[in-house]
Order: C-alpha cells, then structure tokens, then sequence
C-alpha cells in the first residue's frame, strides 16, 4: 500500500492551521475524496448613499501555486444578454471557485427567468432572499463560498447583502469575504462604520460621543477599497495580482481593473 | 355532426392518407393575424399585426424574445405559443449553461418540431394550434425558420403566416431578389410593406396594432451582436410612417384621387 | 505543495495528518473512484499569436511504475480543438469515449455545420467533471482544453476533478504548475503578451519545458505528444523525442541515496 500513502509530510509552518494531529489516531478513521477546496482571493463590497461597490482580486490558487493571474470573481446578474449590459446586479463569490461558478450561474439563470416572465429585472431584496433560498437548499452539501450580493435598493441607494456558505445572509453596509476578510473587515469597520472613532473634547470614557455616521461620498470608497487591497495583498499570499472593481449606480454598472502586486 | 369519420384523434388516416386533426390544427393558424417574418445577410426581421379583441381589451401580443440570439413571432393560439416559447426559452438557458454558445437556430426549431410531431402520434393528444416564425442569428448568420403544427420546420427567406397572409408572400416573392443586400431599416420597410399588403380596405397600420422584431449582426461579418428586440407602440412611429408616405406618394404619382375609400371595405379580418 | 495525480483531492497530510489507506479493501460495497491508478503526469501549453502549442509525455506510471510507455495523452475534437489529460489514464479513456461520441452526435445534428469550438467543449467538460465531483464519483483528471474561440482568437484553460476551471495564457497540469509555468511565464506574463509570441517561438519553449520536466519529475518519460493548434486546424505529432539533454548538472547534486556531502 506504499504507494497510496506517499504524500510527504511538510514539516513547515502551515498558513492557518497550526494544531494539526501528525500521525494516525486510534479508532475509526475514515479517508476519502474530498469534494472541495479553497481556491483564495479576498471580496469586499460597500454601499453609499446612491451607489454600491463590490470589488475582488483577480488571483485564483491551489495551495501555494497560482492557477491563474486573471479570474475574476466579481459578476453582473440578471442582464438579458450574455454581455450583461443591462444588468442591474452584482454578485461576488470568493471560497471554492467551482463552486463559486455554479452558484453564479445558478442565480443569473433564475433572473433571466424572472425577467422572461414578469418583463422587469428582480430588485436586489427578492433577489437577495432568493440567494439564501438557493444556498440554503444545500445546507447538508452547501455551495462553499462567501457570497455579497449588491445594488440598488427601491430608493435608489445602495444595498449590500453578505451570505454565510448556508445561506444566511444580512443587509449592511460593507462587507469583506475570503481570505483576507479578517484583515480588511476591521479596516472597514473603521473606516465605513466609524468604529472606534469618537468626537475630540467630548467628554471622557462614556460621556465620549462617536462620530457621526454618513455615507461615504463614491470618490473616497473608491481609494478606501484600493488602499484595504493593497494592504491585504502585503500580508495575505493567496491575494494579489489584480484587482477587478464594480461600481453600480443609477446609470448602470461601471467596470475597472487595477493593477495589484503579483509577488 | 361529424364531419367525417376519421378526424375524432390525430393518429387515425383518413382512406385518402390525410390526418384531419393535422390539418384543423392548420386552419388555427390561418385565423390568427397575419405575421410576416424575411432575412438579409445581416439581419433577421419580423413583423405583426396585434388584434384587441373588443375596443376595450389590451392588444395580443404576437411576439416574443426567446433568447438574446433568438425571437419568434405567432399566428393561432396564444397560449399554446407561450409554451412552446417558455420550452424554447429553457432550451436556450440550457444551452448557454451547459455549452457557453447561443443555441444554433436549426437545432432550436428541430427540437420544437420534434416536440410537435410527437402530438400528432399519440392517441388523446392534441397537435399545437399554432404557426411560428422564428428568426435569429447564430454562428452561420441569420435566420428565418417557419414552424407548422404538423411538426413541419424549414428555413425560409422570407414567409408570412395567419389571415390574408397570402397577399403578403406575393409581396414578398416579388421583391425578393431585394432582401438579401438590405440594410436593418430597409428591411423593416420591406416586412411593413408586406404587412400592409394584407389589411382590408380601411385598415391601417397604427401604434396600436404594430409590432416589429429585429435580430441581426451589427456588421456584416463580425460576430457582434444586435440582440432580438421587440418594437412597440412609438418606437415603431418612423417606420410606420415611412411606408405610409410612400403609399400616398405612389397613389398620388398614378394620378388616383386617394378617394375611394369610402366606407363599404369588407371587414373580414380583425 | 505535492503535486503527483495521487495527491490531488485528497484531504492534505499536512492539516488532516497522515494518509491511511486501510480503508483499501478488494471487497466490500461499491466504491467510488477513491484515488487514481495509472496515471499521467504533467500537461503543458502556452498561447502563441495564431493559436497554442500543447505538450504530454507518453507515460502511464502505476505509482512508480513507469507502467505503459506508448500512452497519447493529447486528442483532437473535431479537428479544431485538442485536450491534454492529466491524472487517471482509465478515466482519460472514458472521457475520451465520450468525447468520440460527442462528435459524432454534434456532426449529425447540424447540416449548418455548427461545430463546438474550445470554449464549448471547455465549458461542457468542466460541467461534467464538477457534476461528477458533486455525486462523490468523481473522473480523477485535470485537463487543458485548447483551440479557437468563436472570435477565432487562441484558447487556453483547465479543468480538474473539482470542476475548478481557470483560463491563462499559459497553463501545466501537475509538476508542470512547478517547474513548466515559471519558464512560460517569462515569455507570456499576461494576455498582452501572447501577440508578441510567434508559433516558433512558442513550440521551443514547449520543447524546452518538456526537457525540464524529464530532468525533475520523476514519472515522466523523453517520449512524447505535441500539438499545435490553428485556424488551420490541429497538428499532432505523437512521437517526438527529447533532443540535446544534458545531464551535467546532475553531478554537482549531493545528499541523496548512499552518497554523503
């Protein structure tokens, strides 16, 4: 049986599990195909006042290779034909790219649907439940990744709703997904949410007041998303290489891609 | 009451080797308004005239965009129509979803005639009460295919399906050498002018009662698409008019008096 | 990163500790495929201006057993797209049964002549492999597609057991993602790059990959599969041979079997 138990063991650092057993425990132990994996990348995505963005790194990986510099992971939804012009959705999806890809077609086949039947796009909040709906079906075989879901809500501002693997999923105002979100989530909790940012000359301990919070104008959010990549891309190996911004607004969806550190 | 023997179901022959229920199915279509469908290199283009079936309802519709590549227009019964266009629409779907390509025309409309054959082979069914002209553009160009309850489909340059429908296809056979090296207007003019052929006496095209699809290539020989829309109400105003121009202009040009319209058209259709 | 065909899928040694194979028994219930027996090792290709160049060796290994020596891992789809295969080779003649098939099927439907281009066949495959993963049954490959797309302009990308699939200018399955990818990379970074490559060029540094690839990779064999892949359509050579090896290095290297430095 050697040669089906060959896999060296890496005695280096691993990335995020450090307590791992080294050898065989006693009992019952069962191997068998593993039917996911984790292909990398970071999202985030941020509402304002009249607009929203969702941005992704273009990189996708397996282990310590990179498959590929280009993959995006930011996509329209909902258009009427394959270019997407028309859309009125984004989605991003970030965990097990294939599926990822699954999901993603998935629910841009149930707008196109929706549209077919009722001759209007779906609004982000239907569109929203039925993401869960979907993901939820596959609870005991979920889809794995970390979906946002952006757009325009009823009134026009923007809406970001952020989903567990199994479908649980939140309206809020910005949302970090992957790999790095535990280094650009408390960026953002910061920066969008004024966390931990309080008015000088207040007062002290709890007579001091917090900021105000408001909606970032679309300039500002713009820099904030490059600037939370470029620093993720510094201390997270899985991301880099490019980022793949969306930015949708009354006018429809604007597309950029930046350079990021391919290192 | 029977007419005959041999028309209760669709599987039995007539001794003359017809199958009535066919062929009844076929008189469906012909009662439905007239639908004119006709291809240029570029361009695919289908033309309908809506019904409202009293002074206060809503117009029928008469065309459908199926996918972005595909859409069709129909003569008979709607709502048989709409389910062989929700079974194309979910074809298409599939098709993008499983292949990444737009659905070859020829591999649509052999699915939907399959489909319609199977009708007229099974005891208790009935045979789709409905025409269909479907028009797009894949890989190889643009199309025009008609599609016949009998499970019938071929590729046409140009048809014209429904009531008085005849009137149209002259029209169509005489200036076909034309439609070929038209332009994306110019063929709407040709379908319009075609549509126009059928109408009673007093009838005209209006805002109302017009619908044109359009599907084509946005250069010849480019892959670049301009995805099948369907036109209505104002967006159809230019082209009504330009055909309406040109009828007064050659009535006038024949030196009639553009009278004689007085009031006893025949009102056959509508 | 272990890269061998027997590593792919599997849970990693290095998180979920050691392997154990007990579970391997003759009898018992059905199995599904739980890991790959003869296999395949590298697939290597890049893009070039008017097309791609693509690269196998001949070699089925059985662990490492160099196994069969005369195996083609590279075949045409309607003499307008190749595959390479990579990973079990009794699963790569399953797909490619299918794929036969598929040909035939598609030719017959359409007199139009509509034919599936790369990206289709890509698309199609990937949907098989990741509809097979998702039943726990899974075809134990990882495998670049290459052709033309419907604007005729050079295809490239993969498709493994997962149903993971990702487009590149230049793409290698296996030890190739190792040793193969740093060497084309220097010459197509990115898509802006696959202009300046001409087909020459291209196949040279293919050719010199495949050296590479025979130096370090245990499993891999100096006979093996090119094809090139054009407007023109698909040119398979299956015999070629390495040329001008030089095993000079080898003598500088220290520290293995009963040597000591």
């Amino acid at each position: 049986m050697a040669m089906f138990s060959q896999n060296p063991v890496l005695n280096g650092p691993n990335y995020s599990f450090a307590e791992v057993p080294k050898d065989a425990v006693d009992g019952l132990r069962e191997h068998r195909f593993n039917p996911y994996t984790d292909n990398g990348g970071s999202t985030l995505a941020i509402a304002g006042a009249d607009f929203a963005i969702m941005a992704g790194d273009t990189r996708l990986t397996s282990g310590y290779s990179i498959n590929t510099r280009y993959a995006p992971k930011v996509f329209k939804i909902g258009g009427t034909t394959s270019s997407q012009d028309d859309a009125n959705l984004l989605l991003s999806v970030v965990g097990y790219a294939a599926d990822g890809e699954a999901l993603q077609e998935r629910l841009d086949a149930i707008c196109k649907m929706y549209r077919y039947r009722h001759g209007k796009p779906m609004s982000v909040s239907a569109c929203a439940k039925r993401l869960s709906t979907i993901m939820y079906q596959k609870r005991f075989f979920p889809y794995y990744v970390y979906a946002i879901l952006g757009g325009l809500d009823e009134d026009g501002r923007g809406a970001v709703y952020s989903y567990d693997p199994v479908g649980s999923f939140e309206r809020e105002q910005c949302r970090a997904g992957g790999a790095a979100a535990s280094l650009i989530m408390p960026f953002l909790d910061n920066q969008v949410n004024f966390k931990n940012q309080y008015v000088p000359g207040t007062g002290v301990g709890h007579e001091l007041k917090e900021r105000e919070r408001l909606p970032l104008p679309r300039n500002e959010v713009e820099v904030l998303v490059k600037d939370a990549f470029d620093s993720a891309v510094e201390r997270h190996i899985e991301v880099g290489d490019g980022l793949q911004i969306m930015i949708i607004t009354k006018d429809g969806i604007e597309e950029k891609v930046l350079p990021l550190k391919r290192d | 009451m029977f007419r005959n023997n041999y028309d209760n179901d669709s599987v039995t022959f007539s001794p003359q080797g017809r199958i009535f229920q066919v062929e009844y199915a076929a008189e469906a279509v012909k009662q439905g308004s007239v639908v004119v469908g006709l291809t240029s290199k570029t361009h695919a283009v289908l033309c309908a005239i809506k019904r409202n079936a009293e002074e206060l309802s809503s117009y029928q519709k008469k065309l459908f965009a199926v996918d972005e590549h595909v859409g069709l227009a129909i003569a008979g019964l709607t709502s048989d129509a709409r389910v062989l266009s929700n079974f194309m629409k979910q074809q298409c779907l599939s098709e993008r979803l499983t292949y990444d390509r737009a659905m070859p025309l020829e591999l649509l409309v052999s699915l939907i005639g399959d489909k319609a054959q199977l009708n007229t082979q099974h005891y208790g069914r009935r045979p789709y009460g409905v025409g269909l002209l479907v028009a797009g553009v894949d890989e190889t160009g643009p199309h025009l295919f008609e599609f016949q309850p009998s499970g019938l489909t071929q590729e046409m340059l140009a048809c014209a399906i429904g009531a008085r429908s005849q009137m149209a296809r002259t029209y169509l056979e005489k200036n076909l050498d034309q439609f070929a090296a038209c332009g994306r207007d110019e063929l709407i003019h040709h379908g319009l002018r075609a549509l126009k052929e059928t109408l009673v006496q007093d009838r005209e095209l209006t805002l109302e009662n017009t619908s044109v699809g359009v599907v084509g290539l946005k250069e010849l020989g480019k892959k670049a698409l301009e995805p099948f829309k369907v036109h209505d109400g104002p967006d159809v105003k230019d082209w009504i008019n330009s055909v309406a121009d040109e009828a007064e202009a050659e009535t006038s040009a024949e030196g009639g008096e553009g009278e004689g319209e007085g009031g006893e058209g025949m009102q056959v259709d509508e | 990163m272990d890269h061998r065909p027997q590593a792919w899928g599997r849970p990693r040694d290095d998180v979920y500790g050691a392997y154990d194979a007990s579970y391997l028994q003759a009898n018992g219930p059905n199995q599904h495929t739980q890991s790959p027996i003869v296999t395949g090792t590298s697939v290597v290709a890049m893009k070039f201006k008017d097309g791609v160049v693509m690269a196998a060796d001949n070699l089925a290994s059985y662990g490492s057993l160099a196994r069969f020596t005369d195996v083609k891992r590279i075949r045409t789809f309607a003499d307008t797209s190749i595959i390479g295969f990579g990973g079990d080779v009794s699963d790569m003649q399953y797909l490619d049964r299918h794929l036969t098939e598929l040909g035939i099927d598609e030719a017959y439907q359409s007199e139009a002549g509509h034919t599936l281009n790369a990206r289709n066949l890509h698309k199609y495959l990937s949907n098989l492999l990741y509809n097979r993963r998702s039943k726990f049954d899974p075809l134990w490959n990882h495998l670049l597609v290459a052709g033309l797309d419907e604007e005729s302009r050079p295809f490239l990308a993969a498709a493994d057991l997962l149903g993971t699939t990702f487009t590149s200018p230049s793409l290698a399955t296996g030890f190739g993602g190792m040793l193969a990818q740093p060497i084309m990379r220097r010459y197509v970074p990115d898509e802006a790059a696959v202009a300046g490559v001409s087909r020459d060029q291209a196949v040279e540094v293919i050719r010199e990959c495949m050296k590479v690839l025979f130096y370090r990779d245990a499993r891999s064999l100096d006979s093996y599969s090119l094809a090139i892949v054009t407007k023109d359509g698909v040119e398979l050579r299956e015999n070629e041979k390495l040329e001008q090896q030089s095993w000079a290095f080898a003598d500088r290297i220290k520290g293995y079997g009963t040597q000591t430095v």
